[in-house]
């Protein structure tokens, strides 16, 4: 048997505290570890807190060490556990469920808490901190029934969460005591430029105002200002601050100030009890970003390892907001003082922003608007109290020409201790980044981010990554950093599709195969990517890849995340009759459905099909496929129009069915939406279709490249055109191009974004013949499609190996 | 350590197409039975490692690998290892093939788990 280990407590399960361990386990401590967190989670990546607000993260993909981790590392984690005191005498923790664990060694790593503002009715319903899972939980449940939020504060995660609000669809009113937006962070010409961007972005403000009262019975309804002026609001986020959560170190008798006072090796005043994170106070400063307490973590597990390691200095924080299309950054000092000697340039139509900041030609402090490429560069700067000469003028300011700045960046790269962090969200060193590249011959920023985690969370190290390779490879960095559609492969979609036709290659193998690829079989990005370009490429010959294709695309359904289907039928134009209603509504009883739902795109959704009895419901509907999992035309919605509205001036339900039995089956890049309107009111939401018509008394107006999903784009006004035929000739043609030239996965909005609305006018619209080519390409690729379910009932073979499970 | 495996007979090898997978309900276990594009029949229990599970008979197999047809985690299909950056790790089990019949031989205790 092992010989007894030293017994390690880690209180708070958050992201300094499990770092630390991570650290300890990877420098090979020799600890009996047991973690607690009050949470009923595991670790997790509290700042992607954000995304998940917005939409583009869920819970479990913030997750950081799942339960299998804790098991793995033979650690035992309570969860749900708050520990309540430390018995320094007995030397074991106490928690409020009545456990008593006995420590050789503790760590405190509460975090803090937000800070609520101590005004009447703050604790009513409906008004929430931002800090936790339970608090973003609590946000998109209301984001689905009150219309009015307001968030006080007007700092990092107020306007985050403001941000995201506007995305659920709230309207959202940020309430700020200053004048000035993050003015811990940016001075007053960046901040008013944040604040017009944002303004743009739909989130609204009352500056200057303090909070008195929040107004309601039960709930919230508004909040009360102290100039006596009322905000309604059914939904109030408080995002003023945080608050180091310092009540177990207070009841256990150590000594706190504004938190926990620690020393340069985070010793807390009482032997064997350590902290870092949130909730420490280091030679008077408390942290509230990751990265210094990645810094705090990493010295604590040198010195609980016994690895020799100078103490902890303090650190100088960056600021990255994670809002899209907003970029702001800020490192060390930014309001300028006397002292200060101040270099800005500001351009008000690029919308712009640089200023540095030096003292005694030392570079103390930098903040950038709109255009962030320099601020890795900046924040070493900064940290390392540079002076400033003329090389660095010129490469920070970007006013020394022809490119010599390559080599510099190295330069500073170069500089950086192996243990510095680059990731602050993931902890990752410059020497784990620098390992990754010299063991593995990585030369991408994607393989650094698979093997390292580096550049996945927030994607501020982006840059300083990029310098780390280009300074590990040296000459070799050019020619390999270039980047092919995945890790497959260095060449790119146009470089394939070339060497395709140029070939005359046929299959996803033989692709593979003769362009070298580095994974003989492709991966889940490139093998549906090529399926659809020799699909594109040879519409009448090219046999689909079911083993390429990716899940909801095989079985011509959706799948759920519990492993059963969606199933939907087609209903052209959104127009459905009795008799299907009656045929839909009879299936889904005998195979017991469990929800039906009207989509997004007026169709209905039959929800948890049963995978064996999907070929059976489509049987027993006998109606085409509606394509809902597929890279091609979703729907056509359409509004009532000219049958029946009294405005309508185009019979708008008519021209979308047509349109869509035309259309239908057929693969494009990725799916495809259209409307169709009978007037300018526009009921039927064109606006945010890859193909929106608008019907008007002379004829139709066309719009390309709207999108309302994860990245909403209001589509871009393409042409008008007098007959339906011209119509139909201008669709066929814009899709056919985007067939012929979108990358796999690009929906019109990046395309349109990519290729210029003026290069696609010119290509479509400029020259009747060329429109007239791609008209009849696509049609020559329509005549090949087929439905897929007819296909499947009459597949035995396909069928049963796709949809039977065998019993034995 | 008590053993009694229990060995199950899946069917012949052209039931199972080249690269698409397939459940096979054997006992209680839920497999997912793949054949990759050299012929090597594989099985894996048919439940994802990744926090969320889900199936993995619908996944995208790639030489040895198999792409998680949810999350997209690749996974070994010979250990049943998870690949970087992610970690985990799917249960697989030992598959002979002789004349053509495929055969899986799952531990006993394996029966238990869910
Ligand atoms: C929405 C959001 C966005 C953010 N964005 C950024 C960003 O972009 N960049 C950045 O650098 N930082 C960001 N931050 C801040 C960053 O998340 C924190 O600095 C960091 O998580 C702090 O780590 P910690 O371990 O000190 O505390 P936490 O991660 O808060 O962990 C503390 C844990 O301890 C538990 N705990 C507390 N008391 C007890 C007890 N008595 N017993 C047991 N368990 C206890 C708590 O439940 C908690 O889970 C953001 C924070 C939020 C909320
Ligand atoms: S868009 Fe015009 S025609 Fe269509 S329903 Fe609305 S008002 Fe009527
Ligand atoms: S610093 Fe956020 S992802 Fe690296």
């Amino acid at each position: 048997m092992a010989a007894e280990r030293e017994k390690l407590v880690l209180i708070g399960n958050g992201m300094a505290g499990v770092g630390t361990i991570e650290q300890i386990l990877k420098l090979g401590g020799a600890y009996d570890i047991t973690v607690f967190g009050s949470e009923p989670h595991p670790n997790y990546n509290r700042i992607m807190l954000s995304y998940v607000l917005e939409g583009s993260k869920t819970i479990e993909d913030i997750i950081l060490n799942d339960l299998g981790w804790y098991e793995d590392n033979h650690i035992t984690l309570h969860t749900g556990t708050t520990v309540t005191r430390i018995d320094e005498q007995n030397k074991v923790i106490l928690t409020d469920n009545g456990l008593a664990v006995p420590y050789d060694k503790a760590i405190i790593a509460t975090g803090s808490n937000s800070f609520i503002l101590p005004v009447p009715g703050s604790t009513k319903d409906g008004v929430v901190g931002f800090r936790d899972i339970a608090d973003c939980d609590a946000m998109l449940a209301a984001a689905k029934q009150y219309r009015t939020a307001a968030v006080i504060g007007g700092g990092l995660l107020g306007l985050e969460a403001a941000k995201g609000l506007v995305n659920l669809g709230m309207d959202v009113t940020v309430v700020h005591l200053l004048e000035d937006l993050m003015e811990r962070q940016l001075d007053r010409t960046a901040s008013s430029m944040l604040q017009a961007e944002l303004t743009r972005q739909g989130v609204k403000f009352a500056m200057g105002k303090q909070t008195v009262e929040l107004t309601g019975e039960e709930r919230v309804t508004g909040l009360r200002f102290s100039d006596g002026s009322v905000l309604p609001a059914e939904f109030v986020v408080m995002a003023v601050g945080i608050k180091p959560n310092v009540q177990l170190a207070k009841d256990s008798g150590i000594t706190v100030n504004r938190g926990i006072v620690v020393d340069d090796y985070m010793q807390t005043s009482m032997a064997d009890v350590y902290s870092v994170g949130e909730c420490t106070e280091h030679r008077g400063t408390c942290y509230g970003l990751v990265a210094p307490l990645f810094e705090q973590g990493m010295v604590l597990a040198k010195h609980l390892s016994g690895v020799q390691t100078p103490g902890y200095e303090g650190s100088v924080v960056a600021t990255k907001l994670k809002i899209s299309g907003v970029d702001v950054f800020s490192a060390g000092e930014f309001t300028e003082t006397p002292e200060h000697t101040v270099i800005s340039a500001k351009d008000e139509w690029k919308r712009t922003y640089k200023k540095i900041l030096l003292k005694d030609n030392v570079i103390v402090g930098a903040v950038l608007f709109g255009d962030v490429t320099e601020s890795a560069n900046l924040q070493k700067l900064v940290k390392n109290s540079t002076e400033m000469t003329n090389e660095i003028y010129d490469e920070v300011m970007g006013t020394s020409c022809c490119g010599g700045g390559g080599a510099k960046k190295g330069m500073s790269v170069e500089a950086m201790a192996d243990e510095e962090i680059v990731c602050g969200c993931n902890g990752v060193t410059k020497k784990a980044i620098v390992d990754a590249v010299t063991e593995n011959g990585f030369t991408t920023v994607d393989e650094i981010k698979a093997c390292t985690g580096a550049t996945r969370s927030c994607g501020g190290c982006k840059p300083v990554v990029e310098q780390i390779l280009q300074f590990v490879l040296g000459d070799s960095f050019q020619q390999s950093a270039k980047q092919g559609i995945c890790s497959c492969t260095s060449l790119s979609r146009d470089e394939i599709v070339a060497e395709i036709t140029a070939k005359g290659l046929r299959t996803t193998k033989e692709v593979m195969h003769v362009l070298d690829w580095k994974q003989a079989e492709g991966c889940s990005k490139c093998r549906p990517a090529v399926n659809y370009y020799l699909g594109m490429i040879y519409p009448d010959t090219h046999e689909d890849e079911k083993e390429s294709r990716f899940v909801n695309e095989r079985m011509s359904a959706n799948i759920q995340k519990d492993g059963t289907y969606t199933v939907i039928p087609r209903m052209y134009g959104g127009v459905t009759t009795p008799e299907d209603l009656k045929r839909i509504a009879d299936v889904s009883l005998k195979y017991d459905v469990k929800v039906v739902k009207v989509t997004g795109g007026q169709r209905l959704d039959l929800i948890g099909v049963k995978k064996e009895d999907v070929p059976k419901v489509w049987e027993e509907l006998d109606m085409p496929s509606g394509y809902g999992y597929a890279k091609s035309l979703r729907t056509v919605k359409t509004c009532v129009g000219s049958q029946f509205c009294r405005f309508g001036t185009q019979d708008s339900m008519g021209m979308g069915a047509m349109l869509e039995r035309k259309y239908e089956r057929l693969d494009m890049p990725a799916k495809f939406k259209m409307a169709v309107n009978g007037c300018p009111r526009n009921c039927a939401e064109s606006c945010t279709k890859d193909i929106g018509i608008v019907g008007n008394d002379g004829g139709w107006e066309v719009f390309i490249g709207g999108n309302g999903g994860i990245k909403p784009r209001i589509a871009d006004a393409f042409c008008k055109v007098k007959t339906d035929e011209e119509l139909v000739e201008v669709c066929s043609a814009v899709i056919q191009y985007y067939r012929e030239t979108g990358n796999y996965l690009e929906r019109t909005s990046e395309w349109v974004e990519r290729m210029g609305l003026e290069q696609i006018q010119t290509v479509v619209m400029g020259n009747d013949d060329n429109r007239k080519e791609l008209a009849a390409r696509i049609d020559f690729a329509l005549a090949q499609v087929s439905d897929p379910w007819r296909k499947m009932l009459d597949d035995k073979n396909t069928r049963t190996a796709l949809f039977e499970e065998t019993q034995v | 350590m008590e053993r009694s495996n229990r060995e199950y007979t899946i069917g012949a090898v052209e039931d199972f197409m080249l690269q698409i997978g397939r459940v096979v309900h054997a006992g209680e276990v839920e497999l997912a039975i793949f054949r990759t594009s050299n012929g090597a029949v594989y099985a894996v229990r048919n439940h994802s490692p990744h926090p969320k599970g889900g199936p993995l008979a619908e996944g995208i197999v790639s030489g040895y690998y198999l792409y998680d047809p949810l999350h997209d985690w690749k996974i070994d299909l010979r250990t049943g290892e998870v690949q970087a950056p992610d970690r985990g790790q799917a249960e697989v089990y030992p598959v002979t093939v002789e004349g053509g019949v495929v055969k899986v031989t799952l531990p006993a205790a394996v029966t238990t788990l869910n």
